[in-house]
């Protein structure tokens, strides 16, 4: 039995980065002339206030816990994938590309959404297969390919819209014409407008990762990969062809994200419409620790968030930014109170894993757990000094 | 020489030293070994601060306007002086991961910089104004292209013999190499390795704040959202690699990115003309331009294929080369160290 002291500080160290957040929020709204108060009240009339707004949430959240899940995979092997909002660009475009070209009619139509989803996740893995080509073959840091990356799928997107496919009327840098219905992903209904097949995707792709990273070989691997890559290689893990799976999981799943962004959300492609949710998906990710089992959960919170925020501007013209604000402060000081009490209240953490993750569970015989729970970096030889 | 090629060279050399001033400043803590990977968030949130600062003093007109633009800096400095001891702090201290902590502040201070500058967006300020080098503007080629500039230009200069002089002539300079290459030989030879990383990261981040004002004061006047130096931050981190961590390489980077840029937007506004004749393509392609270039020179500065080339050549020019195009960081770059 654990002393209730260490209980309370646990509780506290779970709470603390919650309270801090809200309370550094609250002073930046109190500092623009605002009521915070009303502040909270517009955040969740915008994500909460009927079964339409509530729908709008489930569409950030389809998307996003597509590409946490996705991201789980790439931290696993140790791998920072910032490209992954480029990944669900490029799904986007691929999938923009099927709407367009792709001539089935209307009573194919579920059948050309599984083309259509099926060429994002190609889009998707491509972008991701270049990211990790560059890593693993050529040696140009996953970061910094990443980022470059990311641009140059915007730049291409820019091309296209304001070229190839510009709208034949008014053509402008906005957008290309609405996409023809049979493309479309059907909305449930008017007052629930969400996607009900991408939904039970989205739980399919959280089933079968957990399953794959918790169960199989392949998982095993991954976490062997991330935790040190050269005992990997040393215990025979084939650590490339590792790490170049974990980018095409990933960008497999952003891929399907980017498609649902153009084929539901907007009705057509749009420069940057894959909208930070990637970026976003790092932070749902790093809040957890790179553990799936929370991700839908955090994810929903954050879709919540974001949601309620296009409400700020029209209620308390108040730019939305906010969200983002208290999102990235939360991941903050979580990140910080974790180390805070790792290094100056060691005695309330667990001698085992003290997360509900199940990957502790598992296996355990194989192979030490990393000590760590974020991938170590390149060249982290001093770590283990 | 030409007189508008030369004012090109020249502004050239004006807008580059947002990017100069940055990789310059993260030059120095990526030395000390510690990642400062917030550089595009905390460049925008640096410089909407010091634009709000400078442009409240003019609004209250209490202050002259050298003041004033002291006063928009000074807040600039302090932002991502901040920022970065925050970087330095959670990996030191709480050992956390540098990367992490440094995505996240990203994300971060860029957010809070479109929030807080909701309110000043287009909105005109202070701005840093031209200052000629006496005698020196009027040397042949090298005054309108190095002397005709702002203030924070011959800063730039200045910085960059200082950190070179810093890093390789004094013993100073030795031991902030030494905490990044083998903190704990550095240690033992009673360097206070923790202090000096954190004094190193505050002074980079300090530089980074300072870049940030140069956008948001002078070379990108005012403040947008989107914010006009988006994306640079993180060029600057890829030309610190390119650079090789070298202060002059480093330079050198940043003015090619700069030049690169000039080319691409000058073709875009006055068309392509080869020999006379019009060449014509989609020229928003050409934004791509400054990543690729961001790609290919870490494909040859750390990637494996460059080795594999050089194998091919005479022994005799391999070592050269190799030195030429290669760049090896710190080895103790972006880890903890631990003193027992």
């Amino acid at each position: 039995m654990k002393p209730p002291r260490a209980i309370a500080i646990r509780i506290a160290f779970l709470l603390l980065p919650i309270a801090i957040s809200l309370a550094i929020g609250a002073a930046l709204v109190i500092a623009v002339g605002r009521d915070p108060l009303e502040v909270v009240d517009a955040l969740w009339k915008g994500a909460f206030k009927d079964s339409r707004k509530i729908g709008g949430v489930v569409n950030f959240w389809i998307p996003l816990t597509l590409v946490s899940i996705g991201l789980v995979v790439t931290f696993r092997a140790g791998l920072w994938n910032i490209g992954v909002e480029g990944q669900m660009m490029m799904g986007a475009l691929f999938a923009s590309w099927g709407a367009q070209y792709i001539p089935l009619g209307e009573s194919l139509a579920p059948l050309l959404h599984l083309i259509l989803i099926a060429l994002a996740a190609l889009g998707g893995m491509f972008w991701g297969a270049v990211v990790g080509l560059l890593k693993i073959r050529l040696g140009v840091n996953e970061i910094f390919g990443g980022v470059a990356l990311n641009a140059l799928v915007n730049v291409i997107s820019i091309y296209l819209i304001s070229g190839p496919w510009q709208p034949r009327i008014g053509g402008s840098a906005q957008g290309t014409e609405p996409f023809p219905p049979p493309a479309l992903l059907p909305e449930f209904s008017t007052r629930f407008p969400t996607n009900i097949f991408m939904i039970a995707l989205v739980f399919a792709a959280f089933f079968i990762v957990m399953f794959m990273l918790n169960a199989t070989r392949w998982g095993l691997n991954l976490k062997a990969v991330g935790a040190n890559t050269r005992s990997a290689l040393l215990l025979g893990v084939a650590t490339e062809r590792t790490s170049l799976s974990a980018f095409l999981v990933c960008g497999a799943l952003a891929g399907i994200a980017g498609s649902y962004r153009v084929l539901f959300t907007f009705d057509n492609l749009r420069p940057l419409a894959s909208g930070g949710i990637g970026f976003l998906g790092l932070l749902v990710v790093l809040l957890l620790s790179i553990r799936l089992l929370w991700a839908p959960l955090v994810a929903f919170a954050f879709a919540a968030i974001l949601t309620g925020s296009t409400r700020l501007q029209i209620a308390l013209q108040l730019d939305s930014s906010l969200a983002g604000v208290l999102q990235g402060m939360l991941v903050l000081f979580v990140i910080l109170f974790h180390g805070v009490q790792e290094v100056f209240f060691p005695q309330t953490l667990d001698g085992s894993d003290p997360s509900p993750s199940p990957s502790s569970t598992h296996q355990r015989g194989e192979l030490p757990p990393p000590r760590e729970s974020l991938p170590h970096r390149d060249g982290g030889d001093l770590e283990g000094v | 020489m030409n007189e508008e090629f030369l004012n090109t060279l020249g502004s050239i050399v004006g807008t580059a030293t947002p990017l100069v001033i940055a990789s310059l400043g993260e030059t120095i803590t990526e030395r000390a070994g510690v990642v400062n990977l917030s550089l595009d968030g905390s460049l925008a949130l640096a410089a909407v601060l010091g634009f709000a600062a400078a442009w409240t003093a003019q609004d209250a007109g209490v202050l002259d306007v050298p003041v004033q633009i002291a006063l928009g800096i000074g807040v600039a400095m302090l932002v991502g002086a901040l920022i970065a001891l925050l970087v330095g702090f959670s990996s030191i201290k709480l050992r956390r991961d540098q990367v992490a902590v440094g995505f996240v502040l990203t994300l971060l201070a860029a957010e809070l910089a479109r929030f807080l500058g909701a309110d000043f967006t287009r909105i005109p300020g202070p701005q840093i104004t031209r200052f000629n080098i006496p005698l020196l503007e009027h040397a042949p080629i090298l005054g309108p292209v190095f002397f005709q500039q702002n203030p924070l230009v011959y800063f730039s200069y200045l910085l960059m013999f200082g950190i070179w002089f810093w890093l390789f002539r004094t013993s100073g300079g030795l031991t902030l190499r030494a905490i990044g290459e083998r903190p704990e030989a550095a240690y033992a030879r009673g360097a206070a390795v923790q202090r000096l990383r954190y004094w190193y990261t505050f002074l980079g981040g300090a530089l980074v704040g300072l870049a940030g004002a140069a956008y948001s004061l002078n070379v990108k006047p005012g403040w947008s959202s989107p914010p006009a130096m988006q994306g640079d931050g993180w060029i600057a981190l890829a030309i610190v690699i390119f650079g090789g961590w070298h202060p002059f390489r480093v330079v050198l980077g940043a003015y090619l990115f700069a030049a690169l840029r000039a080319v691409s937007s000058h073709i875009q506004t006055n068309g392509l003309f080869i020999f006379g004749q019009e060449i014509n393509f989609p020229f928003v392609l050409l934004n791509a331009l400054p990543w690729l270039l961001m790609i290919i020179t870490l494909l040859i500065v750390s990637g494996g294929l460059t080795e594999r080339l050089l194998q091919y050549m005479p022994r005799a020019v391999q070592h050269r080369l190799r030195a030429f195009l290669r760049s090896d960081p710190p080895k103790a770059l972006g880890t903890r160290f631990d003193m027992e």
